[in-house]
């Protein structure tokens, strides 16, 4: 088999603090095949958002620290020069991020910002750039585009700069797509738009995508293998049906147990929610253990003390658990 | 039947655009426009709604926190809307509020001891020092804090933490009735489970009223009694919770339920996407609000504005929705029949 479009090995993204070096991203493994979506996921400060920025070098060194390997098409991103990696930027790797109120730049019109990729990576003219962009509103269902491409992002609202921003992203063809919690600051109705322009872009520019989310409802949408992140580490990674039917690591189970079903209420099964009990451990502290000890409801003595090792538990479905468990129903 | 703890008949909140060159006002942000609920004592009201739909400025509208247009706001049989400053205050203590941001809404130079004080002493709920530390004890005792946290600072405490002291601060003074306001939604989903149990033990064991303002229709319908959804400045549809995810009576609420994404991949559920964006509310749309996102649109919708009225297909009685569809045949009615199984696929 061919080797997949994005390989991560051992990523490693620490930052020097004044008090003490924090393990933001440590030692962190997973690859992406051409044309596959693969989403992390994991709560605020468990490295999901370090990790996509490190895939793009967007971490700021020093006080930041990269090490490992991530491996684009054959070659190492983190060996190359910086002008070498601002040809990947924007061009074969691009990215999308949380907040579509800023990050677009608001003095200049939207069409100035889709063309800028163009002109940069492909050498387009100024006319021909405008052309291009107007397709790519088209493309992610602007009306009027060429009335909007002369307009500027106060003008649109959250939805429509955030279709904006996919414009740009996927204006240069890229083979790998970053969406960092894309939809995380929309409305429901505006958020189900998106996925659904997601899910149909896909189907005809045929970017892999990865998805950075803390919304499993979001997973279940769009991705197709799901890697689960806590405090630094991947803990789990399975096809995404393999992960909602039976989870294995306590954490994944904790997390899909502690999100009210919609439709509860039909169905008769309105719980208490279960609780992770505790809080997310400090990244500045090596923990000689498994991170997720301390507000395990299963954990040993062994827990505290030795680290498990990812395994694979079923075909596809590794996970950092010494107790693994077996059967695939979620912890009450 | 007993007097509702709170009753809010036709609230009307307009908010001035100051512009032009003499700073005149150039027209107003019809941000509540004629909204009326009531909730009873112990009881959980939610009010649901995308942003800009009006739901914190009813809120705002409830706890005085500014004059209102229009309208009256009536809590346990009193008018307080208005009431001089003077008689307000007494009133003040038993309704509480718990915000959104659990960063902002804690004062970074009050020791968490303090600003659990502030509200006992300003009521008068402490006769003495001794009472008023024991007092502040049991709060921390109450939110599952250990009592010597009393002497930190916001600083020191994790967002779920904070939200406890936000909680805790709101129990302080006693009060009937809690507004929530998106008070669980900057939370991580752990930390949000362990808020939300919290929320509804307290409420079992001081018989609180809440009206739980979110847009989290998964967090709402574990948590609600009854559930009211608002769209640009209106409700347009209130039901107990069970008529409402089981057969939902207006279009808006039924794209709402069919827009959340459910936790359960693999599974093609009937979608229905609304095309477009909410209307500015400075210049709302004639007839019905919805009307240019609808997908049943029809002549009528743009040039009468449907009443909320109750529904003669509810599944429970108490099911009210503003919708001109349900004063046609039931065969033309796409909402006669109850959707709500399809839409969430289960």
């Amino acid at each position: 088999m061919a080797e997949p479009l994005l390989v991560v090995e051992n990523l490693q993204t620490h930052f020097r603090t004044p008090d003490g070096i924090n393990r933001a991203v440590d030692g962190v493994s997973f690859h992406v095949n051409a044309g596959e979506t693969v989403a992390i996921v994991g709560e605020s400060g468990c490295g999901k958002s370090v990790t996509s920025m490190s895939i793009l070098r967007l971490i700021p060194e020093p006080p930041g620290k990269i090490a490992g390997s991530i491996r684009f098409q054959g070659r190492d991103l983190l060996k190359l020069s910086e002008p070498e990696m601002r040809s990947i930027r924007g061009n074969e790797i691009s990215m999308i991020f949380q907040e579509p109120m800023t990050s677009l730049n608001p003095v200049l019109t939207i069409g100035r910002q889709i063309g800028e990729t163009l002109r940069l990576h492909q050498g387009l003219s100024a006319k021909q750039a405008e052309d291009k962009a107007v397709e790519m509103l088209t493309l992610v269902g602007i009306p009027e585009p060429r009335r909007r491409v002369r307009e500027y992002p106060h003008q649109l609202s959250g939805g429509m700069r955030q279709r904006v921003m996919i414009a740009i992203a996927l204006a240069c063809n890229p083979k790998l797509l970053i969406a960092d919690e894309p939809t995380t600051a929309l409305d429901v109705t505006i958020q189900a738009q998106i996925l659904a322009l997601m899910r149909d872009l896909k189907r005809t520019v045929g970017a892999a995508i990865v998805l950075i989310t803390h919304d499993l409802g979001v997973v279940a949408e769009v991705a197709e293998r799901v890697v689960v992140m806590y405090a630094g580490k991947k803990v789990e990674e399975a096809p995404v049906v393999e992960l909602f039917n039976t989870p294995r690591h306590p954490y994944t189970q904790g997390l899909l147990g502690s999100m009210p079903k919609l439709g509860s209420s039909l169905t008769g099964t309105e719980t208490r929610l279960a609780e992770i009990p505790g809080l997310v451990p400090s990244l500045k502290q090596k923990i000689p253990g498994c991170v997720f000890a301390s507000r395990c409801p299963h954990a040993t003595d062994l827990c505290v003390k030795v680290a498990p090792a990812l395994e694979e538990k079923a075909p596809g479905h590794v996970a950092a658990c010494h107790y693994a468990l077996k059967e695939g129903a979620i912890a009450a | 039947m007993s007097t509702p703890l709170l009753d809010v008949q036709d609230l009307k909140k307009h908010f001035p655009i100051k512009g032009g060159f003499f700073g005149g006002t150039t027209g107003h942000v019809y941000a509540v426009d004629g909204v009326s609920f009531h909730i009873n004592k112990g009881e959980t009201l939610s009010l649901v709604g995308e942003s800009g739909c009006g739901k914190s400025t009813v809120g705002k509208a409830v706890l005085q926190l500014f004059g209102i247009t229009a309208g009256q706001v009536v809590l346990d049989g009193k008018r307080i809307d208005d009431m001089p400053a003077g008689s307000l205050r007494p009133m003040r203590r038993r309704m509480q509020v718990v915000f959104q941001d659990p960063f902002s809404s804690l004062n970074p130079r009050m020791r968490v001891r303090d600003i659990l004080a502030e509200p006992i002493r300003n009521f008068g709920l402490a006769r003495n020092g001794a009472e008023l530390t024991e007092k502040v004890g049991k709060l921390m005792d109450t939110v599952r804090l250990p009592r010597d946290a009393v002497n930190r600072w916001p600083h020191e405490f994790s967002g779920g933490q904070r939200q406890r002291i936000g909680i805790a601060r709101a129990l302080a003074a006693e009060p009937d009735l809690i507004i929530c306001d998106e008070a669980v939604s900057a939370l991580d989903v752990s930390v949000k489970a362990q808020i939300v149990n919290l929320l509804q033990e307290l409420q079992e064991q001081l018989g609180l009223a809440l009206l739980f303002i979110s847009h989290d229709l998964a967090i709402v319908e574990h948590m609600t009694h009854r559930v009211a959804v608002m769209y640009l400045g209106k409700i347009v549809e209130v039901a107990p919770k069970r008529s409402l995810f089981a057969a939902p009576k207006h279009p808006y609420t039924e794209a709402l339920l069919s827009a959340v994404p459910v936790p359960m991949p693999g599974k093609a559920r009937e979608r229905i996407i609304l095309k477009g964006d909410v209307p500015s509310p400075i210049n709302p749309p004639t007839g019905c609000r919805f009307h240019t996102r609808c997908p049943y649109v029809f002549d009528r919708c743009r040039v009468e504005e449907p009443p909320l009225s109750a529904v003669p297909t509810a599944l429970e009685a108490g099911h009210t929705a503003a919708c001109h569809l349900h004063d046609l045949p039931a065969e033309k009615n796409p909402l006669a029949v109850a959707k709500g199984q399809a839409l969430l696929d289960i």
